[in-house]
């Protein structure tokens, strides 16, 4: 136990670049041996994540599993690493949902091919993503949130869609149009501390960072800026749709199941906590973007022929909704804003999934081409139902807990906050699930209701496989586990985000000490 | 005078080197003049051993003129390792082009480097002018070295006239300089320019016209028009030369005459750096995105790299040593990273020019279904000159931005922040062509093992360096004169 509780999150980082490595080193066209190392580094970064799961303690609101090693003194940068309540749920589900991925690519690497270079990249990316959850220094979580974009960008650009070229340079693009201004935020908070540091937990300290109001909110304008082009919080959310159809099943699923949600764990960990004053004055800002992007989300998706595009189109909504929740301020709030996380991760990445093997049998995401899919394939039909109904969310399946939750929150926001504005908002949030609803149903009936075209009548297709099931029954287990069972998030994620809520009153309220006396001045 | 012949061990050396390498040449028979490269190449090693001889030492000779310290030492380091990447990567390409005379081209890159080491230590306006010329001359000769080809006598003829018209500027700003205050030692220039208040407009004159030739010499706008041609016409290996290389010797006179020199003088040219910076790196990215060819891609990237490097002269302090400190730091460190980026994306590029005699963007399609290794490779060099993580490009970049928000640059940043998303988009043009495109030629590119190590060493250095960051951070920290 000692080992995991001392290195146990680094190896669940380095474990997937050290199996890249080892990939890259095989001679081409060893593609089982290659799919078994695949398959060993994120299976055992999975166990390690179990296991810190299992020797983490539950109910402590602080970080556990510390690790401070000296990095880059010439910046003063360290290698800090630990998990919290907030981050642990967000690594299991990345370690998870990357080893399902595997299982998957086992069973099919797309077009055109090249198992090698697709595996490492992969990994590669895990790496990436598992480091941004663990990262308690602003550069080195800068580096891992970075590192995913080399990777996630040859996955769309060379195994992606007909118009992957267009949708991978975009999503590059804008990105790093977002990551530099976050870049420069952390260096101005490097500056504006004192001592000076890139510590993220020192930072969160009173009496540490020392601002100007006006500084402050330029500051966290600019890490807003990079986390909501991540997340996507409307208007920034552009890229998605196009990165998302686009990308192969495996790139869909990582990027809606876990990429996003390193913009909104960006948001908890770093622009809140460090600066809780000009959160606060953003809060009813992102409230009101929140409710757009949750309404924005459901008419598009009622729009879409394409269910692929419509799938990445109900992310902009779901993510919505966790934003709005995180806007609160509120325990509850960054509660929903947790749950939800995981539970899109896991509905959405589901769905994803089914999109590509849908694709797989019947060559096209369009909708009326699909018609009497429950009658041609009635298990992948009845998979795709189920997902579904998770994610317009019915109460009993994953998708209910973090929109309900996050609707109650915004009835009460922290005080301080308006609670006109966030009522506003739950009250067209409400109205978006019931489009959610809509939409979810609609596509329903028009994908696994209807009549069988005259295209495929006389074909056979393979319902779902063994392979396919492998890859999918742990999600469809955790779709209806958390439903029934929110506590199993809940119990390890409210200290953590009451600790979270505590560091805004209690930091707040301290800023607004040091604007009076410079008033008084 | 005394000499301490210690202090000038590695240029003695590799005069001899240049020397002997020239005479050997003209008594070898026609089909033996390929020895050239061993003798150049273990030439440089010995002189690379001599300068790490001196690490850690404090020498100075020839009154105050020559000076050995680390920021020498470490300057020269680099100076002699991207001239063996580029040896490396001139042996497969001379392999290739017959007409290019071996004994000269190694001679004359030989005296360059020369020049180089002398400019890392120089602390006289006289010796910096001496060395400076004594890098350009060569290289004027080596831009037009392929004589039987009329872009490489444009190359030449470009670079000579522009190069004689900046130097010769800046000759008379230091002239003007020597003026002011009877002296060219820069450490009794900077005492005879401290309180002075009388001087302003000849001092605004004379720091223009020095301007005008470390800018010729960094590529910096408005004096970077010789670059594309010349780098275009050049052999590659050569312009991975000039563009490594020298520009890193034009920043090292740069910093040696505005830190020691005219530190006083900072609040006057602190300006100039921050607008030519700033016009230096938007021009190279946005004329960049519109190129075809890679030579003149790189030729623009390396522009506007100059510029990076450029900025942070801008946020300079003629009284807060520790901020001075810092910027030269951060030069420092995105120097030594650019040295490795750079002569890999060119020596890539010969690799695949020297099989197919192309240059063009467009014909690196499909290279990644070619030859995996040289497109992960040239993929990995582009990635880090964009500053993307895991490559060291990304530390660079980093350095640069925290000495401008330190110097309360934050206009600065931001422009450049916008530059790093512009640059992205061409360089990811060519990563694009080589893994997403298809191309009908589906034949590896055979690669020679000299410029395969080339590529490979200074790819492995950017990737490591990428995650350990402070491999290079050390030796930057260490590159101080404060």
């Amino acid at each position: 136990m000692n080992l995991v509780e001392e290195w146990g999150i680094t190896l669940a980082v380095f474990l997937p670049l050290l199996g890249a490595i080892v990939i890259v080193l095989t001679p081409k066209g060893m593609e089982s041996i290659q799919k078994v190392l695949a398959l060993a580094a994120t299976g055992a970064a999975l166990l390690v994540g179990l296991a810190l799961t299992f020797a983490f303690e539950h109910g402590e609101p602080g970080m556990q599993f510390e690790k401070s090693l000296s990095w880059i003194p010439s910046i003063d940068s360290n290698y800090h690493v630990g998990i919290d309540g907030i981050s642990l749920p967000l690594l299991v589900l990345s370690v998870l949902v990357c080893f399902l991925c595997i299982i998957y690519a086992c069973w099919h690497i797309p077009e055109p091919g090249n198992a090698k270079a697709f595996l490492a990249l992969i990994l590669l990316l895990e790496t990436g993503m598992n480091g941004s959850f663990i990262a308690l220094d602003l550069v080195l979580f800068f580096v891992f949130w970075e590192l995913v974009l080399v990777p996630m960008y040859f996955l769309i650009g060379i195994w992606g869609g007909e118009n992957r070229q267009y949708a991978s340079i975009k999503f590059f693009l804008y990105t790093l149009f977002g990551s530099v201004f976050m870049l420069l935020g952390f260096l101005a908070l490097y500056f504006q501390s004192d001592p000076h540091t890139f510590d993220m937990l020192l930072l969160q300290e009173s009496g540490v960072l020392d601002i100007p109001a006006g500084l402050a909110s330029l500051i966290f304008g600019g890490l807003a800026l990079g986390f909501a082009v991540k997340v996507p919080m409307w208007p920034f959310h552009t890229w998605l749709p196009d990165a998302h159809t686009q990308a192969p099943t495996i790139g869909s699923v990582l990027l809606a199941a876990v990429l996003l949600k390193m913009g909104t764990y960006g948001f908890m960990r770093i622009a809140i906590p460090i600066l809780p004053g000009p959160a606060m004055q953003f809060a009813p800002v992102i409230a009101v973007l929140a409710a757009i992007a949750i309404v924005y989300g459901a008419l598009c998706c009622l729009a879409q022929t394409n269910l692929k595009r419509m799938i990445a189109f109900s992310s902009v909504g779901h993510m919505g909704f966790v934003m709005l929740g995180i806007s609160t301020m509120t325990p509850e709030g960054f509660n929903a804003a947790v749950f939800g996380m995981v539970a899109h991760g896991v509905v959405t990445g589901m769905l994803f999934f089914l999109a590509g093997s849908i694709k797989e049998r019947y060559h096209t995401y369009e909708m009326p081409e699909l018609a009497g899919m429950g009658l041609k394939i009635p298990k992948m039909a009845g998979l795709l139902a189920f997902c579904a109904i998770a994610s317009l969310g019915l109460p009993g399946l994953a998708g209910f807990w973090g929109e309900v939750m996050a609707l109650l929150a915004s009835y009460q926001p922290l005080e301080g906050l308006d609670p006109t504005i966030f009522r506003g908002a739950m009250v067209v949030g409400a109205i978006g699930t019931v489009l959610t609803a809509g939409y979810f149903l609609w596509m329903l009936q028009r994908v696994n209701m209807g009549k069988i075209s005259e295209k495929w009548k006389k074909v056979k297709l393979a319902d779902v496989e063994t392979l396919e099931y492998a890859a999918w029954l742990p999600l469809l287990a955790l779709i209806l586990v958390l439903g029934l069972y929110p506590r199993l998030i809940m119990d390890t994620t409210t200290s953590s985000v009451t600790a979270l809520t505590e560091t805004i009153t209690g930091r707040s309220s301290g800023d607004d000490a040091h604007v009076a006396q410079v008033t008084d001045h | 005078m005394d000499v301490n012949f210690e202090a000038l061990l590695p240029e003695l050396l590799l005069t001899l080197v240049a020397c002997g390498v020239m005479t050997i040449d003209l008594f070898l028979p026609k089909e033996k003049r390929g020895l050239a490269f061993p003798l150049a190449f273990i030439g440089v090693l010995a002189t690379l051993a001599a300068v790490l001889n001196l690490y850690g030492q404090n020498l100075t000779t020839l009154d105050g003129m020559f000076v050995v310290d680390r920021f020498a030492v470490i300057f020269k380091i680099i100076f002699c390792v991207a001239a063996l990447l580029v040896f490396a990567v001139s042996q497969a390409y001379l392999n290739d082009d017959k007409d290019v005379p071996h004994g000269e081209y190694y001679t004359m890159m030989l005296f360059s480097l020369l020049g180089m080491l002398t400019i890392a230590s120089s602390r006289d306006l006289i010796a910096i002018f001496v060395a400076l010329e004594m890098i350009s001359l060569p290289a004027f000769i080596l831009a037009g070295i392929r004589k039987y080809d009329i872009r490489s006598n444009e190359a030449a003829l470009k670079f000579f006239l522009f190069g004689v018209l900046s130097t010769a500027l800046m000759l008379f700003g230091m002239s003007l300089f020597y003026g002011l205050t009877g002296a060219t030692n820069l450490a009794d220039i900077s005492a005879g320019l401290a309180g002075r208040t009388d001087i302003d407009e000849v001092a605004l004159l004379a720091i223009l016209f020095l301007i005008v030739g470390f800018g010729f010499k960094v590529s910096a706008f408005p004096f970077q028009w010789w670059v594309p041609d010349t780098y275009e016409g050049a052999p590659i290996p050569v312009a991975a030369f000039l563009s490594v290389a020298s520009k890193t010797a034009g920043f090292v006179g740069l910093f040696q005459v505005m830190f020691l020199g005219l530190g006083e003088l900072a609040d006057m040219w602190r300006p100039m750096f921050a607008v030519i910076g700033i016009v230096t790196m938007t021009f190279g990215n946005l004329v960049a995105i519109q190129q075809k060819q890679i030579v003149r891609l790189l030729a623009y990237s390396s522009i506007a790299q100059a510029g990076y490097m450029l900025v942070p002269l801008g946020v300079a302090s003629a009284t807060d040593g520790a901020l001075n400190t810092q910027i030269i730091f951060s030069v420092v460190a995105y120097l030594l990273v650019y040295a490795f980026m750079e002569t890999g994306a060119f020596a890539a590029a010969t690799a695949f020019g020297r099989k197919t005699g192309k240059y063009l963007i467009e014909d690196y399609a499909g290279l990644f279904g070619r030859s995996p290794a040289l497109a992960v490779a040239m993929a990995a060099f582009l990635f880090s000159l964009a500053g993307i993580p895991p490559f060291a490009g990304w530390w660079a970049k980093f350095v640069i931005f925290k000495t401008l928000i330190e110097g309360d640059g934050l206009v600065l940043a931001v422009i450049m922040a916008l530059n790093t998303v512009i640059a992205m988009f061409f360089y990811l043009a060519v990563v694009k062509k080589m893994f997403v495109d298809k191309s009908e030629d589906t034949a590896a590119i055979a690669m020679p093992r000299s410029l395969a190590g080339a590529i490979g060493i200074a790819a492995i250095v950017i990737t490591v360096g990428g995650f350990l960051p402070n491999l290079f951070g050390q030796l930057a920290e260490n590159a101080n004169f404060f």
